[in-house]
């Protein structure tokens, strides 16, 4: 019996053991990209890369102030679309669950969050660029703002839902109407929670370049225009790293080093808005 | 403020209808298993992208299942709690945040000419781009999806349960094997369901490292280790470049069958998830 | 009977089908100090709740019959407006944790949007705070956000909310169930306080408690009221078996 214990239990150690090196063998690749990207980019940014445009092929120098001022721009654009409907969706779920509006939505909802991000392009490009005859920073922001949407409906959802029950009762027997007691008082007291989720959903879409693709393309000018084709940080990288040049990889190098500073802050900020949240909770 | 929210509903059925109009003037269902992908002649078969998506995503998948486990169990059940733990949960969270061209440029300079070398050892011709180059990068992009939730799920396995089978003299791991894993065996599967639907979807690091061709190689050993394509990458690399309305409509029913599977994988995989969350 | 303040003429409370409250008639008077009991589920909060109107809140929750507030049913007006002119606090204190003491005051005002001016302002505040017995303990520290008292504060910070709106008729859903035996001796206190410009409904489940504070006592039992009478008499010598049972511990 003792020897028949003691192989289980070697067992049981080994299979620990296992365990840990397979949980953390895989940060290995993560470190990897992440030491990569910053030893190669970091040597890249410089005052002139953030402020230039970038020069023809062959020639040394250039940057990408015209990506970082198109992602700027369609960043924000989709803000302003997103970040109301979804607002507004989720404060609807989280106060009617039980309708059948509230059950059909919140399948597209979960459809939405599925969709591949090229597929979006696509429809993108059918919605508001062949029409209109041309690529536009517009049409990008749309699509950029459809990825959002799910992030900030579900996420404006759960924290509501988080939030007692007696906070709203005390409020509608003080004869607050309705709109009122959500505008002024659920939604203030969420506020961290639903902020981490716009948060998160910038993190999210300033790295994706398929939506963009086909919308606003990329433009190798400083450009505010949206009505026509942008640049911007993901779709730099794409066509810089596919192309030939070395001066160009240089600049993709750089401009991912970039692209993952936005990323990581964005995520520490969220998590910093969560743990907040949770503690007022 | 319905209204509102009834306009992203239409939104969603809107980007249906219009999705299968033009491939309504596509060439019926002989589509799926056409092999031939040929917009100079007019002639269009999905079949190598299937192909190549269905690979690079069931290899990424067979690949991650491992890692995506043992950080699951790992962080579920020997370590919930502490700074290792957090540092290894958020490392996590890192691999998800990373934007996919990120990895994609990243694997072009680094995974390729290590995979090409390998290759050249293997006897195979040394593209270094291929379905396998985007198979191993697409499996470390979509392990973060089922480790949160199987850690989700295994942290609520109810501990009365687990001491139960302690207190009859089991070994951690038999604990592990006999309790945790079937008590969590249909939440876990649909961690791998949304990790697949992640992986089906993911266009841009798979268009970096997928090579771009339409054919299909004769032995497995040459497709699996040759360059590939996925509907996703044919979509991203031809649609710009797709001159007449056949071709266009036979890029939109890729971009259709794709929406299509992807929703349906996540969609079984949420509600398993709910299921599970609920009881 | 210019008096009565509150009268419920056949009212019935349901919870989908449900039948909560059965056929209620009961008359309360100006100035008066109602304690309503009775076991767990008898409807004694479902009935207070329908004086405010804050049962329909709950999905398929209904009601028939009137309350009649001064005379006028509440379920012909605004259902806002009922609840702003009857004051009412909870179980578990709830003040609002993003505003501080001075703001939580005022609440009624601001979530209105009435416009105050900061004069008037604090001089609702004093008086309410004062009313509530809390005015000397927070009076350096209005600006600060109400997290840091202790429940018997805070449950005296919801009634100098509930008070700062001028309401005629204050109801209490078994307000000193969540706190410690001091913090219930204070608000306690406190009802003998108020009452002299307030008429107070109290719904406990703690009979010592409706002996204490109360004048007249109403007793729930099974979705229907009982007895009500003088709260001495009900103690002593009521007139029902089930209060007598009630009363002398049979169920609790």
């Amino acid at each position: 019996m003792d020897q028949r214990i003691g192989i289980r239990n070697t067992k049981s150690v080994l299979f620990k053991g296992l365990i840990i090196f397979f949980a953390f063998v895989i940060t290995i690749p993560l470190i990897i990209v992440l030491l990569y990207i910053i030893k190669q980019g970091i040597t890249q940014v410089n005052w002139h890369f953030l402020t230039h445009v970038p020069a023809p092929p062959g020639e040394k120098g250039g940057g990408i102030a015209n990506a970082l001022m198109g992602s700027l721009i369609m960043v924000v654009m989709a803000s302003i679309v997103a970040v109301p409907i979804g607002m507004l969706a989720g404060i609807y779920l989280s106060e009617n669950p039980r309708t059948k509006l509230a059950y059909y939505s919140g399948l597209c909802v979960d459809i939405l969050q599925g969709v591949p991000s090229i597929v979006v392009g696509i429809v993108m490009y059918f919605w508001l660029v062949k029409p209109f005859g041309g690529f536009s920073a517009i049409a990008g922001s749309v699509a950029l703002a459809i990825m959002m949407l799910p992030i900030i409906i579900r996420s404006t959802e759960q924290t509501l839902k988080l939030l007692p029950d007696s906070l709203k009762e005390a409020a509608l027997s003080l004869g607050v109407p309705y709109h009122r007691v959500i505008l002024k008082v659920l939604v203030p007291c969420g506020f961290a929670g639903i902020l981490s989720g716009i948060t998160l959903s910038i993190a999210r879409i300033i790295g994706e370049t398929a939506p963009l693709l086909f919308t606003a393309l990329g433009n190798n000018y400083f450009s505010t225009n949206i009505t026509g084709q942008m640049e911007s940080l993901p779709h730099v990288i794409f066509t810089y790293a596919t192309s030939p040049y070395d001066d160009w990889h240089d600049l993709a190098w750089g401009a991912s080093f970039i692209l993952l500073l936005f990323v990581l802050t964005l995520n520490i900020v969220t998590k910093l808005l969560t743990r907040k949240w949770k503690i007022q909770l | 403020m319905s209204i509102v929210l009834v306009l992203v509903i239409i939104g969603v059925l809107i980007t249906l209808i219009i999705e299968s109009m033009p491939s309504i003037k596509s060439l019926g269902i002989g589509f799926l298993w056409g092999k031939v992908w040929d917009p100079v002649q007019n002639i269009y078969g999905a079949y190598p992208f299937l192909l190549g998506t269905l690979l690079t995503s069931f290899t990424a998948l067979i690949i991650s299942v491992p890692f995506s486990y043992a950080i699951a169990i790992y962080l579920g059940e020997y370590n919930p709690k502490g700074w290792l733990s957090d540092l290894l949960k958020n490392t996590i969270e890192l691999i998800a945040a990373v934007p996919s061209i990120i990895y994609g440029f990243w694997g072009i300079f680094v995974l390729v000419p290590i995979i090409r070398t390998f290759e050249l050892k293997i006897g195979v011709a040394p593209y270094g781009v291929g379905i396998c180059t985007s198979s191993l990068v697409l499996a470390v992009m979509i392990i973060p999806y089922a480790a949160s939730l199987g850690i989700t799920l295994i942290r609520m396995v109810p501990s009365p349960l687990k001491e139960g089978a302690y207190a009859l003299g089991a070994t951690r791991f038999e604990v592990i094997r006999s309790v945790i894993l079937p008590f969590t065996r249909t939440g876990l599967f649909a961690g791998v369901l949304l990790s697949l639907g992640r992986a089906l979807g993911e266009t841009m690091a798979v268009t970096m490292l997928i090579g771009n061709t339409t054919q299909i190689a004769s032995t497995f050993k040459e497709i699996f280790f040759g360059p590939g394509n996925t509907m996703a990458s044919v979509i991203a690399n031809e649609f710009t470049e797709a001159d007449h309305t056949l071709y266009v409509s036979a890029l939109i029913e890729l971009g259709l069958v794709l929406f299509f599977v992807t929703v349906i994988v996540n969609l079984i995989g949420k509600r398993i998830i709910s299921k599970a969350t609920n009881n | 009977m210019e008096n009565t303040i509150v009268k419920a003429e056949n009212y019935n409370s349901y919870f989908g089908d449900n039948h909560v409250v059965k056929d209620v008639n009961i008359s309360i008077n100006k100035n008066e100090v109602i304690a309503v009991m009775g076991p767990s589920g008898c409807g004694k909060t479902t009935f207070l709740r329908g004086i405010n109107r804050m049962h329909e809140l709950i999905p398929g929750a209904t009601s028939k019959g009137k309350i009649l507030l001064d005379g006028e049913n509440v379920y012909d007006m605004n259902a806002i407006y009922v609840r702003y002119k009857i004051g009412m606090v909870f179980q578990r204190p709830n003040p609002f944790p993003n505003l501080s003491i001075y703001e939580n005051v005022v609440a009624g005002y601001m979530l209105n949007g009435l416009k105050v001016s900061k004069a008037d302002k604090d001089v609702i505040v004093e008086r309410s705070l004062t009313s509530a017995a809390l005015w000397k303990e927070v009076k350096d520290s209005l600006h600060k956000k109400g997290t840091f008292l202790s429940g018997g504060q805070q449950q005296r910070l919801c009634i100098a909310r509930a008070i700062a709106m001028q309401p005629e008729l204050i109801l209490f859903d078994e307000p000193t169930s969540a706190l410690d035996p001091i913090s219930t001796s204070s608000v306690e206190a406190l009802f003998h306080e108020l009452k002299a410009n307030y008429t107070l409904i109290i719904v406990t489940h703690n009979m010592q408690q409706a002996a204490r504070v109360s004048d007249r006592t109403a007793f729930f039992y099974m979705g229907e009221l009982v007895e009500f009478d003088d709260t001495k008499q009900m103690f002593t010598n009521p007139h029902d078996q089930r209060t007598q049972n009630y009363i002398t511990g049979r169920f609790s």
